[in-house]
């Protein structure tokens, strides 16, 4: 276009030397940034790429020596180089589930205040207020956590959990042992209020894209809110719903700082609830400094390796699912 | 009398979700109210001038936190200006030359994953390749974890924020004949340019209180750094406040909770700063 523009009045006046040469230097440059801005972007394929490759480079060590066993083992014992990833694979699946159990049901009864109960005045400051919490870095949840929350727990939560789940056998072993405050319920608890905003925001976007006219017909059917949220919305944005509650469960399981603080680091699977535990990123923010010897290194390298796809693949379904809802709400 | 009954069924149910709902949003807001509280009332007794005079003491000493603070500092302005220009040039190309060509879709894919990827991975990732092979933990190892997770925030505002400029602003530009770097430039540029330090600000935000992925590239050092700083181990507020938090000593416990209510402050100032540049954007 630039050529042509430029053609068209040379017919009245030729080009000379130098708009010859500015001519070109415009395209050079245009050229080269095109080609930088393409190669920045690549760039980001490139540290995926280098993410992965690095993990499995630095754990090969691990798996060839332990192989499929080091994810059904549970001895974890740097002394005798016998390493599994039972007890932190179950840590971390177990709290990221308490974190979904209480953040998803809290997430949507929050998000229905916002888009349906809060004046208009209030709904920006409410809002902000509860995304704030995704601000506050998960180190303050932890040192939090470890002198607050954790001791208020073991004063008040735990005993009652004891006693009433006490005498019924099976939910008994859920909640034994003495109460220490610190554990795998205290973790999953301080998960749930991490994770929070991200449910609340993403359902939030996708209830106010909800087509006004389909709330309006159920209402003047005579449903009240909640029915009108429960069989128009939710059908209506499922998959953005899903969707952000999959963004979060990516978070609660890569989450490291708050539960390192939290979670005791015990390095077994015990069915109580109540007990200390581990999960992969405690175990490896924990001991990685720490590790002498190549074969505890790699293993807690396989660890991250491990993280790093189960989260990989738990994000790219939340991402597959908000792309598909975006592209219907359009 | 049956559809009396079920009416009133009907009411008692939504009465009870409403209720519930407000419920949770109390708690929501309480939460948040009560770490800030908690952090004011056990982070601001021990606020004093010696916290950004004084370096790190041994334990049961006096002492502040001027040389995590620094550390902090250094390694985030480094990891910003090493971040910041690759993203914002993957982002252009994303919102300008290639928005609909198949190598944007899968970086957005891609980004949007790395986006909320653990970042104690991204700590093993620098790990591998630069503190290994380099023998020792560096400053500048933290630096560049840290701008790893800098990338994808500031890749998705810039392609979000050219995106929403008119497309009539670019094409007037290029009726003029500018050559498209030129479009980009002088005006994509300058329209968007609120949204564009909004993200880089929110990208501050983001690695200011970042932990883990310096727990094993800048790892923590007592005093100031040896010079030349960048190639000895580093000392950063999130570490320290890891490493007093779980000490057993009082002086380092409250010391922690100063550092706590110094970042948490930070990094709430920083996204207010970044949502109401974003808003006023928005209503103009």
């Amino acid at each position: 276009m630039v050529d042509i523009a430029f053609q068209g009045s040379s017919a009245a006046e030729p080009i000379t030397g130098s708009r010859a040469r500015t001519l070109v230097k415009l395209r050079v440059t245009d050229n080269a940034f095109h080609h930088i801005t393409r190669a920045a972007a690549i760039g980001v394929l490139v540290i995926l790429g280098g993410v992965i490759f690095s993990l499995f480079t630095g754990a090969w060590p691990a798996l060839q020596t332990f192989g499929l066993s080091f994810v059904t083992e549970q001895r974890w014992n740097p002394v005798t180089e016998k390493f599994g990833a039972l007890a932190p694979i179950y840590g971390t699946i177990v709290t990221s589930f308490i974190a979904m159990l209480i953040a998803v049901p809290l997430g949507l009864l929050i998000t229905l205040f916002l888009t349906e109960l809060c004046p208009m005045w209030l709904r920006r400051p409410i809002g902000i207020a509860i995304e704030l919490l995704a601000g506050i870095p998960s180190i303050i949840y932890g040192i939090w956590g470890l002198f607050v929350f954790a001791p208020f727990l073991q004063r008040t939560l735990q005993p009652a959990l004891i006693d009433l789940f006490g005498p019924i056998p099976i939910l008994s072993d859920l909640f034994a042992g003495p109460p220490y405050g610190i554990g795998i319920l205290t973790a999953g608890l301080i998960l749930a209020i991490m994770v929070l905003p991200f449910i609340t925001s993403v359902s939030r976007d996708v209830f106010e894209a909800v087509p006004p006219v389909l709330k309006e017909a159920a209402y003047g059917l005579g449903c009240t809110t909640y029915e009108v949220v429960r069989h128009v919305v939710l059908p209506y944005t499922r998959v953005g719903v899903i969707g952000g509650v999959m963004l979060a469960l990516g978070r609660a399981l890569g989450e490291t700082m708050a539960v390192t603080f939290v979670i005791g680091n015990a390095h077994r699977v015990s069915p109580s609830l109540l007990a200390p535990g581990t999960t992969i990123s405690a175990t490896i923010a924990n001991e990685f400094t720490e590790a002498v010897g190549d074969l505890y290194t790699s293993s807690l390298i396989a660890l991250g390796l491990i993280l790093f796809v189960i989260t990989f693949i738990v994000l790219a379904a939340a991402r597959y699912m908000l792309l598909r809802i975006e592209r219907r709400i359009g | 009398m049956a559809v009396m009954d079920l009416y009133a069924r009907r009411r008692l149910r939504n009465r009870i979700v409403l209720f519930l709902s407000f419920g949770a949003t109390g708690i929501g807001l309480g939460w948040l109210a009560i770490i800030l509280g908690t952090l004011l009332f056990e982070g601001a007794s021990g606020l004093s001038l010696k916290v950004f005079t004084e370096t790190t003491p041994p334990p049961g000493a006096d002492g502040g936190l001027l040389n995590p603070i620094v550390g902090s500092l250094i390694m985030t302005t480094l990891a910003v200006f090493i971040g910041t220009p690759v993203g914002i040039l993957a982002g252009t190309y994303m919102a300008e030359y290639g928005r609909f060509s198949r190598i944007t879709h899968v970086v957005r894919f891609i980004n949007d994953i790395l986006l909320s990827a653990p970042s104690i991975v991204v700590g093993l990732f620098i790990y591998e390749v630069m503190v290994a092979p380099m023998g020792h933990f560096s400053g500048l190892a933290g630096s560049v974890a840290l701008a790893v997770l800098v990338i994808p925030v500031v890749v998705r505002t810039t392609e979000d924020m050219l995106a929403l400029v008119p497309k009539e602003l670019r094409e007037a530009a290029s009726a003029l004949g500018m050559p498209l770097a030129y479009v980009i430039g002088k005006v994509s540029y300058r329209a968007a340019r609120a949204g564009i330090i909004t993200g880089v600000l929110l990208a501050i935000a983001r690695i200011s209180g970042e932990t883990a992925p310096l727990l094993f590239t800048a790892l923590n050092h007592q005093f100031f750094a040896d010079f030349p700083y960048l190639n000895a181990p580093m000392a950063s507020l999130p570490v320290v406040i890891f490493q007093f938090a779980l000490s057993p000593y009082h002086e380092w416990q409250s010391l922690a909770w100063t550092g706590a209510l110094i970042i948490t402050m930070t990094v709430l100032a920083l996204s207010i700063i970044a949502r109401t540049l974003a808003s006023s954007r928005k209503t103009s």
